[in-house]
């Protein structure tokens, strides 16, 4: 009996509980409804949950447990000479066993009695069903890939009784307990709540996991190199982590990263700043409806955009057409037609990701600007204020702590940005001021070590996690400033 | 409205009603939003220094017809007035009248107390500032305390001028918005329910207020309570669907008026 069978006679004894317990509730009203605390339907759920919710808990706890068990047995089995080997020729017996196992059951019952009676080899017959094996079969797998076949039926036998005696008595525990005063809704709605936190944790759970593997890498870079070489450092030379070498050689110098990260973020705040919050400004006091309609969608699809696409646009078009111009005004200037904007350059990312971060600033800044109470506005308009004055004067400033939290998220999305940094900013790292030169991110550094073969144990790529954790703690201050500030202005109103 | 009872004479300041000039006429005036059309040809004219009181049940277009005296349906979409309505006989929607100069002679104290998010001194000296008002600090500081006494407030608050006006309490901030339109040196005060979030005291602080700048303002006020209307007004006008129901001396209005709906209205029949 196969998993998803009894999956679904588990389904059909809940849904057949649901009507019962229905039609139960039902008559316990005796034809007044209104008897009934619950709904019928809320009975028909509570046994349905019964019959289905703890059987399918065993189920999945089954399914998970009983291979583990099974591989347990069977790695007992294995002869001395297999397993006094270490644990990775183990493993490897036990993947043939399994494979094997497998194999057998694609046998007819002639094919295996010759099999078994050592009439034909294994190998050929395997072979002829698809299954491949690297040499002719020892002794011991035969019999151990017999066993593993015979245990694992068994498991699934076991598990469809357990799991169906479950299902049923379930339902039969719910339908003795129905009756007109039961309190069905209650129950059904803290199995609702229960799986709502659950949905909740499992977000949590996830973002805690993700800290938690990102730390114990990190520490385990920080085991081959120290923190304040790596904090305070300002060089950046890994070296190549040559298979073996173990190299812990290279200079892992954080600071031109961190400086690159944030000039270019910076510059790109330079250009999203301005635009996007005239934009904003634009669409929350001057456009007319019908305007705001089309202009503000149209604007949310840039930020809807790729930002590998942004890469490109910055890779072909962007980077070339400052370098030409700036070979162009040089030449202009001084009659000597070098370029003194590289392609790639602090300027080219910043450009490009403000382009990007328009859209949120003007976005999050427009939501915050028409938050503000149209009775501000009136009260200075009714005072003979023109238009502009008013969102000078009253406006911005009330929305200011709004809009510097909403600064700070999309600051801290610059910081994070990745894709138009890797085609747009290069690879060097260094610590200049010079905008026109290429300079390299903390996101940037982090692909380069995690491109190509690795091995995870050399600095070299560790360290990759630790520059994560890094930039995970810069914007998660961010972004926790940002809410607090938001959250702070918000009570203004409320 | 040529037979004065005596109670109407006193409180014109033994000044008879039908002598006092007109401040703002408002000719044929309609309101329309969008396809909506709000106000029906009303005639009303506001006397100067004289507190005229707009009644009637809700969305009978007083507040409407209010917000047309300085122009601040302008602010709203689609919204378009037509007919003529003066200011010292000079027509407020001609082309040529800046809406801004236009507000700050009409100025307006609207339904909930909007102070800005800023200082008790600076809510009050954002209109001098912005219309120039006041060249040196030493006069914005004799504004503050001339609206603030002429909204009453200046005892509450003089030793906190620099506190924010959004820590007032309620009946406070509404009077701190008075101050602050007062600053401007309107000519006309325009009123939208400027009691209705307020508790009864402060209520009755506003209603003495608004009896005490009449003698320099000419106020229109739009309120939802009879007896508000009653007791600061000298004028009433009964608003129904947009139409102009009846004008007339507050006294006759509420003893003996003139038309059967404002009867009904007042002895809360409908509304």
């Amino acid at each position: 009996m196969n998993t998803s069978l009894i999956f679904l006679i588990v389904l059909i004894i809940g849904l057949a509980a649901y009507f019962v317990a229905r039609s139960r509730a039902v008559t316990s009203a005796n034809g007044k409804l209104s008897v009934l605390h619950s709904l019928p339907g809320y009975h028909g759920t509570y046994a349905a949950i019964w019959a289905t919710l703890p059987a399918l808990v065993v189920l999945g706890v089954w399914l998970i447990a009983s291979p583990m068990l099974i591989e347990k047995t069977i790695r007992a089995e294995l002869p001395e000479t297999v397993t006094s080997q270490g644990s990775a020729p183990t493993e490897l017996a036990l993947g043939q066993v399994i494979s094997v196992a497998n194999g057998l059951r694609l046998l007819s019952d002639d094919e295996l009695a010759t099999v078994t009676s050592g009439s034909a080899t294994l190998r050929e017959t395997l072979a002829a069903k698809g299954v491949p094996m690297a040499s002719e079969a020892a002794t011991y797998l035969l019999a151990s890939a017999q066993d593993y076949n015979a245990l694992k039926d068994t498991s699934q036998l076991a598990m469809a009784a357990v799991v169906i005696i479950l299902s049923i008595a379930g339902a039969v525990f719910a339908l003795r307990g129905i009756s007109a005063p039961f309190r069905a809704r209650n129950r059904v709605e803290q199995v609702i709540l229960g799986a709502l936190l659950l949905a909740s944790s499992i977000a949590i759970l996830t973002t805690v996991g993700i800290i938690g593997s990102m730390l114990s890498e990190a520490i385990r870079f920080f085991q081959s190199v120290s923190p304040s070489t790596f904090f305070f450092g300002t060089v950046w030379d890994p070296r190549f982590a040559a298979a073996g070498s173990g190299g812990s050689e290279g200079q892992f110098g954080l600071l031109p990263l961190l400086a690159g990260t944030l000039y270019i973020a910076f510059v790109a705040m330079l250009f999203a700043v301005p635009v996007g919050l005239f934009a904003a400004i634009y669409m929350a006091e001057y456009a007319r409806p019908s305007v705001r309609s089309i202009a503000k969608p149209l604007l949310e699809i840039l930020a809807g955009i790729p930002t590998i696409v942004y890469g490109f646009f910055a890779l072909i078009t962007v980077g070339p057409f400052l370098r030409d111009v700036s070979a162009q005004l040089n030449g202009l200037v001084t009659g000597n037609y070098v370029n003194f904007i590289q392609a790639q350059s602090v300027l080219t990312a910043g450009i490009v990701m403000g382009i990007m971060l328009i859209p949120f600033v003007s976005s999050l800044s427009d939501d915050i600007i028409t938050q503000v109470p149209r009775s501000l506005r009136d009260g200075s308009l009714g005072l003979g204020a023109t238009r502009s004055e008013t969102i000078k004067k009253v406006v911005l400033p009330a929305a200011l702590p709004g809009i510097v939290g909403a600064l700070l998220l999309t600051a801290s999305r610059a910081v994070g940005e990745t894709m138009i940094v890797v085609l747009a900013a290069g690879v060097a790292a260094r610590m200049q001021l010079n905008p026109f030169e290429a300079m390299t991110t903390v996101t940037v550094k982090i692909v380069n070590q995690l491109t190509g073969d690795l091995e995870f144990n050399s600095p070299q790529t560790l360290v990759a996690f630790a520059l994560g954790i890094t930039l995970f703690a810069i914007t998660l201050c961010l972004n926790i400033y940002a809410l607090y500030i938001v959250r702070k202005y918000r009570e203004q109103y409320e | 409205m040529n037979m004065m009872s005596e109670a109407a004479v006193e409180k014109a300041l033994d000044q008879k009603m039908t002598t006092v000039p007109y401040k703002m006429i408002g000719k044929d005036v309609s309101v329309y939003y969008g396809d909506k059309r709000a106000l029906f040809d009303v005639n009303l004219n506001v006397r100067e220094n004289t507190v005229t009181a707009l009644i009637g049940p809700s969305g009978c277009g007083k507040s409407t017809f209010l917000r047309t005296l300085n122009r601040m349906n302008d602010t709203i979409d689609n919204c378009r007035v037509t007919g003529k309505i003066t200011l010292d006989d000079g027509d407020i929607y001609d082309a040529k009248i800046d809406v801004v100069e236009l507000r700050a002679r009409v100025g307006m104290v609207f339904q909930k107390p909007n102070p800005f998010p800023k200082s008790i001194y600076e809510n009050v000296t954002y209109g001098p500032k912005i219309h120039g008002l006041a060249r040196a600090k030493a006069e914005l500081d004799q504004i503050v305390e001339q609206s603030l006494q002429k909204a009453g407030l200046w005892n509450e608050v003089k030793d906190r001028l620099h506190e924010p006006g959004t820590g007032l309490s309620g009946g406070q901030q509404q009077r701190l918005c008075i101050a602050r339109a007062v600053a401007v040196s309107p000519e006309v005060i325009l009123m939208d329910e400027p009691c209705s979030a307020l508790d009864p005291i402060a209520t009755a602080k506003v209603e003495e207020l608004i009896h005490e700048l009449r003698t320099n303002f000419t106020i229109v006020i739009v309120t939802h309570s009879m007896q508000q209307a009653a007791r600061v007004s000298q004028r009433t006008a009964m608003f129904h669907l947009g139409n102009l129901v009846e004008e007339n001396d507050t006294d006759k209005m509420f003893t003996n008026p003139d038309d059967q709906r404002t009867q009904d209205y007042i002895m809360g029949r409908f509304g």
